[in-house]
């Protein structure tokens, strides 16, 4: 039934035997033990499971692993520097974008991928861009403020 | 989800000829991973598109907008030749679902699916796209037969849809703020052979045209054409989020907003 998977996860090659019906999710958090990718409401509807493919946000829970053979994924882990946090990250915690933070790092994977816009992003868009992220403690003003200060922040990093 | 055997065809010949019992094809599998996890659907042998080259690229030309079977929502929202041609199929496929949906779920596989309230099936009846498969060109009209039921045979894989350009078109949706789906959209063209209004949402047997409003904008091409025309709600669905009776509400302000939309 296994089926040999290789794929980039965190700039690093893996290599795995899973079964075709292994969920991107549970690959990343089981097999790999990469448990920063949270698995909220397993419907494909709250974004906590979030992570980036080849660059784009999707659904970890809403994939297969094997959908991601060749691909490239970055998980919250994957973002940070050895030392010290991520732009968004920093953001994030200067801006109190989270209470709980179960679904902080889909937030911030889902944020990071609106850097690769050819312009910020209004608030407006920022809002629009999290549809598919929810938040049941913010009432996410605290996670916009986060989402618009990272972004500037990631700018002026490159 | 029960297990299956997978397979990843790298051309539509070895796509069609899978080995497998009960055989179904993965495209974005926004909606049938999710249908798989529910056990609502357990194919003995899934066959991933991916990597069959053939069912992605936009092409484009004077008359008419050809989208490949597996080219995401994003890219559909993204694409040059879809907005400068097509706006309101461009703006459609930016509504779909949210972002992390959009990068993943396809034109074929929403066709594929025929959700009764998804967005797709309101553009190709709207502008009269021409679904082309693996074995025929199929019309927009013929295509759709019911919920979640197209004409499509076993086997048979959606490769691309032409969509005409049309004079003017747009498309209003009312979300379910929930779900994202439609709660009712409506689809409007003006079109070469005339005036097309196409349903999402609200239909008992899925994506419908409503030919009484289509007769009054070919008269008249104006919101109050239309948004005084009432539909039958008898045909229309009724749930815990809309009575049968708000959507034929619905679908005469929608229709009023698109042709508005569509100037």
């Amino acid at each position: 039934m296994g089926i040999s998977v290789s794929m980039t996860v965190n700039g690093k090659s893996v290599t795995a035997e899973v079964e075709p019906r292994t969920l991107l999710a549970a690959f990343l958090r089981e097999t790999l033990a990469l448990t920063g990718t949270h698995v909220g409401c397993d419907t494909a509807q709250c974004g906590a499971c979030t992570v980036l493919v080849d660059g784009r946000s999707v659904k970890s829970c809403n994939m297969l692993a094997v959908q991601a053979r060749g691909a490239a994924v970055t998980t919250i882990e994957g973002l940070a520097p050895p030392e010290g946090l991520h732009p968004m990250q920093a953001a994030f915690k200067r801006h109190h974008g989270l209470q709980c933070g179960f679904c902080t790092p889909g937030m911030v994977l889902s944020a990071v991928e609106l850097a690769s816009r050819a312009k910020p992003p209004t608030e407006a868009e920022i809002r629009e861009a999290l549809d598919g992220n929810f938040c049941r403690c913010t009432g996410y003003q605290n996670i916009v403020k986060a989402v618009k200060a990272g972004l500037a922040d990631m700018g002026g990093a490159k | 989800m029960h297990p299956f055997n997978y397979h990843a065809p790298a051309s539509l010949k070895d796509a069609q000829s899978a080995k497998g019992g009960d055989v179904k094809y993965l495209a974005g599998g926004q909606s049938l991973l999710a249908a798989m996890k529910l056990r609502l659907s357990s194919p003995s042998d899934l066959v991933d598109l991916a990597g069959i080259a053939e069912l992605r690229g936009i092409k484009a030309d004077a008359s008419a907008v050809t989208i490949g079977a597996m080219c995401t929502h994003a890219e559909v929202a993204a694409s040059r030749d879809v907005a400068s041609r097509i706006p309101a199929l461009a703006a459609l496929a930016g509504g779909i679902g949210d972002r992390q949906v959009r990068n993943r779920g396809t034109l074929g596989g929403a066709l594929a699916n025929n959700d009764p309230a998804a967005d797709y099936p309101a553009a190709v009846l709207g502008l009269g796209a021409t679904v082309i498969t693996s074995k025929r060109k199929i019309s927009a009209d013929e295509y759709f037969t019911g919920l979640y039921e197209t004409v499509l045979e076993p086997r048979e894989i959606i490769t691309a849809v032409s969509f005409p350009v049309p004079k003017k078109a747009a498309y209003e949706k009312f979300r379910n703020p929930a779900s994202r789906f439609a709660l009712v959209g409506v689809f409007v063209a003006q079109a070469a052979s005339g005036p097309r209004v196409a349903v999402t949402g609200a239909g008992g047997a899925g994506v419908f045209r409503v030919a009484e409003m289509e007769a009054a904008l070919a008269k008249r091409w104006a919101p109050e054409a239309v948004s005084g025309i009432a539909v039958d709600s008898s045909d229309l669905n009724g749930d815990i989020h809309a009575s049968a009776e708000y959507r034929a509400h619905l679908v005469a302000v929608l229709a009023g907003r698109a042709v508005a939309a569509a100037g």
